[in-house]
């Protein structure tokens, strides 16, 4: 079946029975109404709140594409949501007025996407400059990141108090909520860059190849640091919509485990942990699902601590699908089934 | 150990034959190592040298014909059970782990433990000196506690094969052992290999360095094209009948005869690309030459002389230690193939699958990826004038693709080359350095390109041209630079002929006298019979 | 045979009196020293035998955690399902023990041999399929921590006898100081595995992997049957260390270790354990764990430090030996190159 091989049939077709699935136990679920000047439902939730980790995933896709790996992208959520609540503040006024915030909002913002970028690269010098294996090098950042996150806060949970900041995580734009807007806004915009630029073609020989794509005279090592840093950069746009989201920024938990169900996002979309071939639709969808597979263990009524579980389940499949052994051992028993 | 009475056939295989995917590499090979012998393997690329090795070591499997170990048949069905059954390999990356001592590497997986009343666990104290004894048989006397990967290769090859033999080899094979060596080391080697020969073991030595082969080595097999040559006593045969004997003169060479040949060019004054001196360590050393706009500058050398390591150095994938190059005038130094690409030069490398191709990408994509890379990281170039690129050149090579637009893996060997070489051809440059590109493409084909090559350079485009094919670069080439065992030995100029070159690889360095390559040649054509022109064997030797 | 030329000697290069190998080792210890120093310099409390030996019993999960997982690195891979583990650990025991009621000398070794077989089919799944260990652990790690949080969100206190009194349990080791039962295992774990990689050949068949798993299978070397037992020694280390917890805690609950993983491959890298594979030692992961702990305590010493710098000083120490580990590496390579 010729619609089977499109890349995007399996996720595709998760979703959709995870969305079916859900329709079926929760009568209401695909209902979507128009309340308070925007639309309002559980699908219109699950986008408000796959934004964040569609962002992260979205970097890291690049980066895995690159043969590389991120898994500090958690770390440098908290530390851009830290980054912003502190430069932000702002205090609880009783009498319910709006409150200023210490510095002008666009230089928290701007703070907190340079810290991010700041990361990211910093991991990306590690990997190219250095040559350490990616595992290990954002490995320092993700055991160092929290604690750098706590130091900026003081140790605290700072609350922000400043509805423009919240508008990132709770504001509606056209109808729709403005997280998801920005994120969708961002994985266009970065296909595009890949489309229109030979940047894509250069991520993916790269992957598939690096001794030929070096030959061929791809600047392998710029482009590796680049993608490094703009992981981390979307990581930061992921935490400053987090934080606004919860209206606080806690060190500890923000973005926690995100790196996992973001490579969780990634290879449920179709691209390969060896690199090379990777879709960024794919890495979208893997999010979707992954925050549509939380949703219905919720509607299910089971305790959403199985969400773990299924996860784990998902990845194991994917794994092994990815296996070439694997995929012969299944021929070697359809065959003598056939037999 | 010494069961065998010397002279005795230790390891005989008769009537080997092996084929790849359908593709013969070994045709009917009979091969007969003698206990107390030290047997030289030889052949070209694709002569079938490794087939042979992995065969009678058990990494393929046995397709016809049969083998024998001390007059018994064997089959060995892993380098494993090879190994158990007395035939060991020791190869040129020496199979170690350079992290374990050196008495741990050679009793890895066999070491000897203590009595529980002695408390049990590894006896060290027996492993070490066991394995100082072990060496001491090879004349070796090194701290055999510290880690193997402090000391030179050369000892650790003496520790691989203090490992066979301690497994109670019976056959010792080595694969391009001397590789790494200097001449010191080598003669070491050697007076282990004389020893152990007195012992009764029966020694297989796979090199290509011609000298070595006779300062040790009792009997010469020859392959060509997965066929046996002969084999013949080492005092019998000349340095310059070996050669022949491995290349095959003599045969007639039935290719069509190019459109057009390299005509007598005036001197074009510019120099476009000079090497003074280049040298690395561990690749090649006194690498001297100059070409001019719109020569071809021919690199010859057998398999292993270092051919493909200048080609390295010229294109910035490896750092020189020593030694100057030019381009157009202007002092270099790549450190990167971007940078030589930006300079004017363009490459296609010897392994295609490897080095060469990418192979998800498509046909298109692969042969626009350097003019593409050139053009940095935000243009991209404009579809139409990919479409229109690659169509040209895709016409001006023969390549043979049902869709341009799909991926290059599904194209044929030969044809995936044509796109590696097209890749290089798109961003003009003032430079091509071709790295074996005619290997895996058929008769035809390699003329084609051949002429192509002619007709650019007569417009102006310099070629470096390494290739396996004397004749080839007899054909097309203003001059030749001849290499020899990873030293340039000499330069010749247009109009030489394959005697010369042979005569110049040939010839050992101290012997004036062997100007052989008359003589023996026509006694050792007598012995080559195979077609040279045919191509070569699947599988790479 | 030439009678005349001299017998090949070598002497191995580089660091006369040293073994490479031990060099990392050598900066661990060098640090581990150096942080005491500062330690005994900076407050008066500090040298008391308590001090030490509240180290080993604060701990003891984390040095049997990460003894464990020095095997898994010295191949070249990774458990991050360890601190999972051990959480489950916790919970199967106090279920089994509290609300079935089960002996408490029948549960041990049960959970033992569970966490064993949950490693082992870890490891064999990233032999047999060719999976990459850091991508099966994972899933491994959300398994166990799934089925944790399955058994009870709750925490479950633990009341029974045989665990209170082994919590209670005090070892004197001279004066007034001692060593809790937990402290004793970790030692004697520490023994042990001591002894399996230096005395056995399963732990040099595990060198031997790390240092180039393709020469290990030409070699010979049991290279499937070894990681499968490496991987299931980890989950052991972990089971054990949940028993060591539960007994220290009192209780069994599933957010116990979060992020232990971490910390133990932290302990292990400080520990000069190449992140590579094929060197490191034992007694360097102990002197890391204790240098983790020292961190920790100096923080706690020094009062008016938030105790996330204890995060911020490991990752910087995470970076120092990582990026020392590259120059290793790199000097290695470099010298490989010369003689090729």
């Amino acid at each position: 079946m010729r619609l089977m091989k499109h890349a995007l049939f399996w996720p595709i077709l998760t979703l959709a029975l995870l969305i079916a699935l859900n329709a079926a136990v929760n009568p209401g679920f695909l209902a979507i109404a128009w309340r308070d000047g925007h639309l309002y439902g559980n699908l219109i939730d699950i986008l408000n709140r796959a934004a964040p980790l569609a962002l992260v995933a979205t970097g890291m896709t690049l980066v895995i594409a690159a043969r590389g790996l991120d898994i500090s992208v958690g770390a440098v959520v908290a530390i851009a949501a830290a980054t912003a609540a502190v430069l932000i503040g702002g205090s609880l006024n009783l009498s319910g007025v709006e409150s200023a915030s210490e510095h002008p909002l666009w230089l928290a913002i701007a703070a907190a996407l340079g810290v991010a970028l700041a990361c990211g690269l910093w991991n990306g010098v590690l990997v190219v400059g250095a040559g350490m294996q990616p595992i290990i090098a954002t490995l320092i950042l993700m055991v160092a990141g929290r604690g750098v996150a706590q130091l900026i806060t003081g140790g605290q949970i700072i609350t922000i108090y400043y509805p423009p900041y919240s508008y990132l995580g709770n504001g509606y734009l056209a109808g729709l909520p403005f997280a998801a807007v920005l994120a969708a806004t961002v994985i266009l915009a970065t296909a595009l860059l890949l489309a229109r630029t030979p940047l894509g073609l250069y991520v993916r020989a790269i992957g598939i190849n690096p001794v030929a794509a070096r030959i061929a005279g791809v600047r392998a090592r710029p482009i590796t640091l680049a993608l490094y840093g703009f992981c981390g950069l979307l990581a930061g746009v992921a935490g400053l919509i987090v934080s606004a989201n919860v209206r606080s920024a806690d060190a500890n938990n923000a973005g926690q485990l995100m790196e996992l169900d973001a490579i969780l996002a990634v290879t449920l979309g179709g691209t390969a942990l060896t690199g090379g071939k990777f879709s960024l639709a794919g890495t979208a969808l893997g999010a979707l699902i992954i925050q549509t597979l939380t949703s219905t263990i919720y509607s299910l009524g089971v305790p959403p601590e199985v969400n773990l579980v299924f996860k784990a389940a998902l990845i194991f499949i994917v794994m092994l699908l990815q296996s070439a052994e694997f995929r012969a051992s299944l021929l070697k028993i359809a065959r003598r089934g056939e037999a | 150990m010494g069961a065998q009475a010397p002279g005795a056939p230790l390891l005989a295989a008769r009537g080997i034959s092996h084929a790849y995917a359908g593709k013969l590499a070994l045709d009917g090979v009979d091969f007969v190592l003698r206990a107390g012998e030290v047997h030289a393997l030889m052949g070209q690329n694709g002569a079938g040298k490794s087939t042979l090795i992995k065969v009678l070591t058990g990494a393929e499997t046995l397709q016809a014909g049969d083998i024998t170990l001390g007059g018994q048949r064997i089959t060995p069905t892993s380098t494993l059970d090879a190994q158990r059954l007395g035939i060991s390999t020791v190869y040129q990356e020496v199979n170690l782990c350079p992290n374990l001592s050196v008495a741990e590497n050679i009793f890895a997986g066999r070491q000897p433990y203590k009595s529980w009343t002695r408390g049990g666990g590894i006896d060290w104290r027996a492993l070490n000196a066991r394995a100082s004894e072990v060496l001491e048989s090879l004349d070796v006397d090194i701290d055999v506690k510290r880690e193997l990967g402090s000391y030179s290769v050369a000892i650790q090859q003496m520790v691989a094969i203090a490992r066979a033999i301690d497994i109670s080899a019976r056959v010792l094979i080595l694969d391009e052992p001397t590789s790494s060596l200097d001449n010191d080391e080598v003669e070491q080697l050697f007076a282990a290999l004389r020893r152990l020969r007195a012992n009764g073991m029966g020694i297989l030595f796979v090199t290509h360095f011609l000298d070595q082969v006779y300062a040790v080595c009792d009997r010469i097999t020859v392959l060509r094209n997965g066929k046996l040559v002969g084999e013949y006593a080492a005092a019998d045969l000349g340095h310059g009948a070996l050669v022949a004997a491995m290349v095959g003169r003599g045969a007639d060479v039935a290719t069509p005869a190019p459109r057009s040949t390299v005509e007598a060019q005036a001197a074009a004054p510019e120099s476009v690309l000079a090497a003074r001196g280049l040298a690395r360590r561990g690749a090649v050393s006194q690498v001297d030459f100059e070409i001019r706009r719109g020569e071809i500058l021919g690199l010859a050398g057998l398999l292993g002389s270092g051919r493909t390591e200048v080609a390295r150095l010229l294109f910035g994938l490896d750092r020189a230690d020593a030694g100057t190059l030019r381009v157009q005038g202007d002092d270099v130094s790549f450190r990167d193939p971007a940078q030589a690409i930006d300079r004017g030069l363009g490459f296609c490398p010897e392994e295609r699958k490897t080095e060469g191709i990418v192979e998800d990408l498509s046909i298109r994509d692969n042969i626009a990826l350097t003019l593409q890379a050139r053009q940095g990281l935000w243009r991209k170039l404009p579809a139409a004038r990919v479409r229109e690129l690659t169509d040209k050149l895709s016409r001006l090579l023969d390549i043979r693709a049902p869709d341009l637009d799909g991926t290059i893996g599904t194209l044929s060997g030969g044809n995936q080359q044509k796109c590696v070489i097209a890749r290089a051809l798109a961003t003009e440059p003032c430079v091509l350095i071709l790295d074996e590109p005619t290997r895996g493409i058929d008769v035809a084909g390699k003329t084609e390109i051949m002429n192509q090559l002619v007709e650019l350079a007569r417009a102006g485009l310099s070629i470096v041209f390494i290739s396996a094919e004397i004749e080839e670069l007899l054909r097309v080439s203003t001059r030749i630079v001849v290499m020899r065992d990873r030293v340039q030995v000499g330069t010749l100029e247009r109009g030489c002929s394959e005697d010369d070159i042979y005569a110049m690889i040939a010839a050992a360095p101290a012997a004036a006298s062997t100007s052989a390559a008359a003589p023996a040649a026509a006694s050792a054509s007598a012995a080559a019979s195979a077609n040279a022109g045919a191509p070569p064997g699947g599988a790479a030797s | 045979m030439n009678v005349a030329s001299p017998p090949m000697k070598a002497r191995a290069t580089r660091l006369r009196g040293l073994d490479r190998r031990l060099v990392p080792l050598a900066g661990t210890l060098a640090l581990f020293l150096a942080l005491v120093i500062f330690g005994a310099a900076s407050y008066d409390a500090f040298l008391a035998p308590q001090v030490f030996l509240n180290l080993a019993i604060d701990n003891a999960f984390l040095c049997i955690v990460a003894i464990g997982m020095t095997f898994v690195i010295l191949t070249g891979g990774i458990d991050l399902s360890v601190g999972s583990v051990l959480a489950l650990t916790t919970m199967v025991a106090a279920t089994l023990v509290e609300r079935a009621h089960w002996s408490p000398w029948v549960v041990m070794p049960l959970v033992v041999a569970g966490g064993a077989l949950f490693g082992a089919a870890q490891g064999f799944l990233i032999h047999r399929y060719r999976l990459q260990p850091f991508i099966v652990t994972l899933a491994g790690m959300f398994v166990a921590r799934g089925v944790c949080y399955l058994i009870d969100t709750e925490s479950i206190p633990i009341n029974d006898p045989t665990f209170v009194s082994l919590a209670q349990l005090r070892i004197p080791v001279g004066g007034d100081n001692s060593l809790s039962s937990g402290a004793v295992v970790a030692i004697v774990t520490v023994l042990f595995a001591a002894w399996l990689a230096h005395a056995t050949r399963f732990g040099r068949t595990v060198y031997a992997i790390g240092g180039n798993a393709k020469s290990a299978a030409l070699m010979g070397l049991p290279v499937g049957a070894t990681l499968v037992r490496v991987y299931a020694f980890s989950g052991a280390c972990a089971a054990l260390a949940g028993l060591v917890m539960s007994i220290y805690m009192l209780s069994g609950y599933s957010l116990h270790a979060v992020g232990l993983e971490l910390d133990a491959i932290a302990a292990v890298v400080i520990g000069g354990t190449l992140l590579t594979g094929g060197v490191g030692y034992v007694a360097g992961t102990v002197v890391g764990v204790l240098i983790l702990g020292v961190i920790q305590t100096l923080v706690i010493f020094n009062g008016t430090l938030s105790s996330w710098w204890t995060r911020i000083v490991i990752g910087v120490l995470l970076f120092v030996f990582c990026v020392a580990q590259r120059f290793i590496e790199r000097g290695a390579a470099a010298r490989a190159d010369k003689r090729a």
